[in-house]
């Protein structure tokens, strides 16, 4: 990763507001457009954004989520203020969800979030401290 | 298969602008999991779908899926359409059910979303 910064962006995500959910990632995907990166890298770095912001909605007391775009690379993190998650590996498998009613009438909760994250992440990391919070960082190589 | 030839099929109502009906699809993906949609759909795909939450129109914004049927007669709200209309998403409104809508697409020639 190189140290120049193209584009750098924060959004404050809050637990539970449905409504809204979603207009982070819609802003990542448009600015990654406008900086004309390619519609492949788009979508995955999108898919990765909508994702991370429904987890921060769904699973946390609400967060933070970053975009910072260098020249070889596209990195989405987000950091939670809790609660954070028990079992890393577990919240890893397909198919493993802790998601309420709420979050499953929306249509999420099937367990695949965080996979998918991976799958769509050249470079993946997630760090939780139960009774703390999360941090995930993905980076998608760009060329 | 054009839109505009799916909304014949399925009887269906347009809720946006008509000039989205030359909207062409590839393939299908019917399904109330947005989680799935996020995981297994690929470009160019209609979906069909009996939620109408935001978060649909959020999914298929991520997706570049411009083209959603809505099953057993459900309706967006207003600004749920709107959102879809900001975003170029084409809308569609059937009173078939999620199977028997899946079932007369796939018999006029649509194919599922192929999973690897």
């Amino acid at each position: 990763m190189t140290e120049e910064i193209v584009a750098s962006f924060d959004y404050q995500i809050e637990k539970d507001d449905f409504k809204i959910a979603g207009s982070a990632s819609s802003h990542i995907k448009k600015i990654l457009k406008q900086l004309g990166l390619p519609n492949p890298l788009v979508r995955r770095a999108s898919i990765i954004a909508y994702e991370l912001e429904i987890n921060l909605v769904i699973h946390t007391v609400g967060g933070a989520m970053h975009l910072e775009v260098h020249p070889n690379c596209v990195v989405i993190s987000t950091e939670d203020m809790g609660p954070g998650i028990e079992d890393v590996d577990q919240a890893m498998t397909e198919g493993y969800s802790t998601a309420n009613d709420t979050a499953r009438e929306m249509g999420f909760g099937a367990g695949m979030g965080l996979p998918n994250i991976r799958r769509c992440s050249d470079e993946f990391s997630i760090r939780s401290t139960f009774g703390t919070g999360t941090w995930i960082r993905s980076e998608i190589h760009v060329g | 298969m054009k839109l505009r030839e799916i909304k014949e099929i399925l009887n269906a109502e347009c809720l946006t602008d008509d000039d989205c009906l030359d909207h062409e699809v590839d393939f299908a993906f019917g399904s109330d999991l947005m989680s799935d949609v996020l995981a297994f759909v690929d470009e160019n795909t209609l979906l069909l779908t009996g939620l109408v939450n935001p978060q649909v129109i959020r999914t298929a914004e991520m997706m570049d899926i411009n083209q959603i049927v809505f099953v057993r007669g459900k309706r967006p709200s207003d600004s749920t359409i709107r959102l879809a209309k900001a975003n170029g998403i084409a809308l569609l409104t059937t009173k078939e059910i999620l199977f028997m809508a899946c079932g007369k697409l796939y018999e006029k020639g649509l194919r599922g979303v192929p999973i690897v």
